[in-house]
């Protein structure tokens, strides 16, 4: 299975590799959610839900069922 | 008339916009509707070299072209339609040095409707922290623009953009993107079919529901062939749209922008590692609470009691100054204490404005948003239901407007029909004076009684509120998308500028607002109180000699009760004792009657009418809260407000739907006559039952 932004840890980071979901809502692409750009998960609120992100330098919020459409690819820790 | 140049301001929400706007226009702005609908519409004149003005329009905050509320149609109805009197000669797009990147979309899509379009870029004092560099040059060059580095902190830059607007004609208007590009076959069709019209706009035309100019109406009659994509098509479509634009801004920034992020400082990220804990983030929102409320009623009651005693002498000093009449009267006793009902909480209401303009000003309430996204949707509602319901502490009305932001119908809907429970500044005024009636002073832990009532009232709305959400959330049977989204902007000291215009702005339209209800209201129950039908008021003071004759009263005590006596028989005293029977067990006499009824119109009126009652018919100088605390029972004697009487009171005024503008507005957003009738009913029914409970078990 594909790894989504659900799945990201406090801290961790990832690259977008697709958004191409329907349900992702174009307000959310055009903040910066793109395939290609680095995520952050800068912190999550109690139940992991919602999740506060650092998109290419955009910090934004979104709700978990959003997140779940969002694949991704981990970055290793440097 | 010397030339105008329009100017539309536009930007991301949290760019600073309006303090640009403010740095332009300082104090000579006016803010107003658009018709129809309720979003604001601020403008203002700026004024440039030569005698040359620029009209200059706030447009609402929007993060795209691709409009998903009401406040973003607005903003591409005027840029779409050319002959709209304010269509502007020029677009000013505000951006934030540290968020370029995305707000640059926004310039994108304005430069590709070909109006020549200005980049601000606000915030240049905190270019240094973040180790940001910019290359002006190579970026006008690149966006094919001018641009103005501005600080709007620091008040630098403001007249080179001046300058920019006044050479307004030198900016280019060539488009960042090619739209063909994004799918050639699709946009070459449309292009053939409309070979006179900028792509970009049908495009706009096709993918946005909003009302255009009725001029161009049969042009988008015939765009609407081109909707037969599916919404999915369409949609991917504006997704490649999307990258392309970041295209274009990357490979101007990839060289026109340098961060060294060894440089940076991000006070953002320390700051919520506490702020959006998950524990200590709800600990320090509780106390910011609490503080607030204490500090509204500590801060607030000198001057409060300063205005009473004020109002109180120059309605004596009126009634000796001028010569006794009609017209004295009406001024010493209908309108001076009817205002001075509404002036004396100014500075509770100029409070509560201040705090919630800080809130939002610093970028908290975001943070608030985030804390209780997951809590809210338990009971029905969004993360950004909390703005609504605490901005709704000030008005309902802004508050109702606020909720435009919230993506899901559904949750919007409950969120508009619950924000009328908060509690409101106009309910302030009739609390502040029943807790000074019934509640005892002293102090737990440092807290006053009466602080923790008030407090307790205001958690009470916001529990009604969210435990009727959760009910409406379980009734009503709609369907719509939920999604979420919000920017958690960078942490910001509040300009004192803008909050100073926020609460000067705010508490002025709130006094006048209901200044006008109160002043029209005191007329008319001064007219009332003072005339009176038949035998029994036009002869009072002969019945009253006979019915007293045998006990030997003293002057002052006959002349009390000839007024009092004038008062049950006039107009205004015939209509109480109509309406006592119904709310005689909840403890109120015919006057609270009275003030209760006019308080429909708005409920601020509530104290406005008791003090024009009860200043009919006395003539000592005398406060407002003196003069209720002096009002006797008429059937078990002892005081009128008594602890039960007065926490009833207390809850049918927590409870009950008081307030014509509120229900104009949910009418106006809900679209419908239905949702405001339910609420008038539901509420008041719930607030007299309650009311009722409470006097009976307490009395």
């Amino acid at each position: 299975m594909e790894d989504t932004l659900a799945h990201l840890k406090r801290g961790e980071k990832a690259i977008i590799t697709d958004v191409s979901s329907v349900n992702i809502p174009l307000k959310l692409l055009e903040m910066g959610c793109l395939p290609g750009n680095l995520v952050e998960l800068v912190q999550i609120a109690p139940f992991r839900d919602p999740m506060y992100l650092n998109v290419n330098g955009s910090h934004l919020a979104i709700r978990k069922e959003t997140a779940k459409l969002i694949l991704i690819e981990k970055v290793a820790h440097e | 008339m010397s030339k105008q140049i329009n100017v539309a301001l536009i930007g991301n929400p949290n760019t600073g916009k309006t303090s640009v706007f403010n740095a332009l226009t300082g104090l000579n702005q006016k803010v107003g509707n658009y018709p129809g609908i309720t979003v604001e519409k601020k403008q203002g004149i700026c004024k440039l070299p030569r005698g040359v003005k620029a009209h200059i329009i706030d447009l609402p905050g929007t993060y795209s072209l691709n409009a998903s509320s009401l406040d973003e149609n607005v903003v591409i109805e005027l840029l779409l339609n050319k002959k709209d009197k304010d269509f502007p000669d020029i677009a000013v797009v505000v951006t934030d040095v540290e968020n370029l990147k995305r707000n640059l979309l926004l310039f994108t899509q304005i430069k590709d409707l070909e109006i020549p379009t200005l980049l601000v870029i606000n915030m240049a004092d905190r270019m240094r922290y973040k180790g940001i560099s910019l290359d002006i040059e190579y970026l006008e060059n690149k966006l094919n623009t001018k641009i103005a580095l501005i600080s709007t902190r620091k008040n630098e830059g403001i007249d080179k953009l001046k300058h920019l607007i006044f050479n307004y004609k030198e900016v280019s208007i060539q488009p960042c993107i090619d739209t063909t590009q994004i799918d050639v076959a699709y946009f070459g069709n449309l292009k053939k079919a409309f070979p006179n019209q900028l792509l970009y706009k049908l495009w706009l035309v096709i993918t946005q529901d909003v009302n255009f100019g009725k001029t161009d109406r049969n042009e988008i009659n015939a765009v609407a062939d081109f909707k037969t994509k599916s919404k999915g098509d369409l949609k991917r479509l504006q997704q490649k749209e999307t990258i392309k634009r970041y295209q274009f801004i990357n490979n101007a920034l990839d060289k026109g922008q340098t961060i060294d992020l060894s440089q940076a400082k991000d006070l953002r990220i320390k700051l919520d590692r506490v702020l959006t804990h998950k524990i200590w983030g709800y600990f320090i929102f509780v106390i910011i609470l609490l503080t607030i409320f204490q500090a509204i009623y500590d801060w607030s009651s000198i001057p409060m009691d300063f205005i009473d005693s004020l109002f109180a002498s120059l309605s004596e000093w009126t009634k000796n100054q001028l010569p006794d009449g009609a017209f004295t009267s009406l001024l010493a006793e209908g309108i001076i204490p009817g205002l001075g009902g509404i002036v004396i909480f100014i500075p509770q209401i100029a409070f509560l404005f201040l705090f919630i303009a800080v809130l939002e000003e610093s970028g908290y309430m975001s943070r608030v948003v985030f804390l209780m996204d997951r809590i809210m949707r338990r009971f029905g509602l969004s993360g950004k239901s909390v703005v609504p319901l605490i901005s709704g502490t000030a008005c309902a009305i802004p508050a109702i407007m606020a909720t435009r932001n919230i993506e899901s119908w559904k949750e919007r809907l409950i969120t508009i029909l619950v924000t009328p429970f908060t509690t409101c500044a106009a309910r302030l005024p009739v609390y502040l004076i029943i807790i000074a009636l019934v509640i005892p002073e002293g102090r737990i832990f440092g807290l006053s009684y009466q602080a923790l009532t008030l407090m307790l009232l205001y958690l009470i709305g916001f529990g009604t509120a969210i435990v009727s959400a959760y009910i409406l959330n379980k009734i009503l049977k709609i369907k719509s998308k939920t999604f979420f989204v919000i920017e958690m902007p960078n942490y910001k000291l509040p300009l004192l500028k803008n909050v100073a215009i926020t609460v000067i702005e705010k508490t002025k339209s709130f006094v006048f607002g209901a200044g006008k209800i109160i002043l029209a209201i005191s007329v008319i129950l001064w007219f009332l109180a003072s005339y009176g039908p038949g035998e029994q008021f036009n002869n009072a003071e002969e019945i009253i000699k006979t019915e007293f004759a045998s006990k030997h009263l003293s002057a002052d005590e006959l002349q009390q009760k000839i007024a009092s006596h004038k008062l049950e028989h006039s107009f205004i005293g015939i209509a109480g004792h109509a309406i006592e029977p119904t709310i005689r067990p909840l403890g109120y006499d015919w006057k609270i009657g009275i003030a209760i009824v006019s308080s429909f119109a708005a409920r601020e009126v509530f104290v406005g009418t008791l003090a024009t009652i009860y200043s009919v018919g006395s003539d000592e100088e005398e406060t407002i809260k003196n003069r209720m605390a002096g009002e006797v029972n008429p059937i078990l004697g002892g005081p009128l407000f008594t602890f039960a009487s007065g926490i009833s009171l207390l809850l049918f005024y927590a409870f009950a739907m008081q307030c014509m503008s509120t229900l104009a507005i949910v009418k106006r957003e809900t679209n419908s006559w239905k949702w405001p009738i339910l609420q008038l009913v539901i509420m008041t029914a719930f607030a007299y039952i309650i009311a009722l409970i409470a006097f009976q078990l307490l009395k």
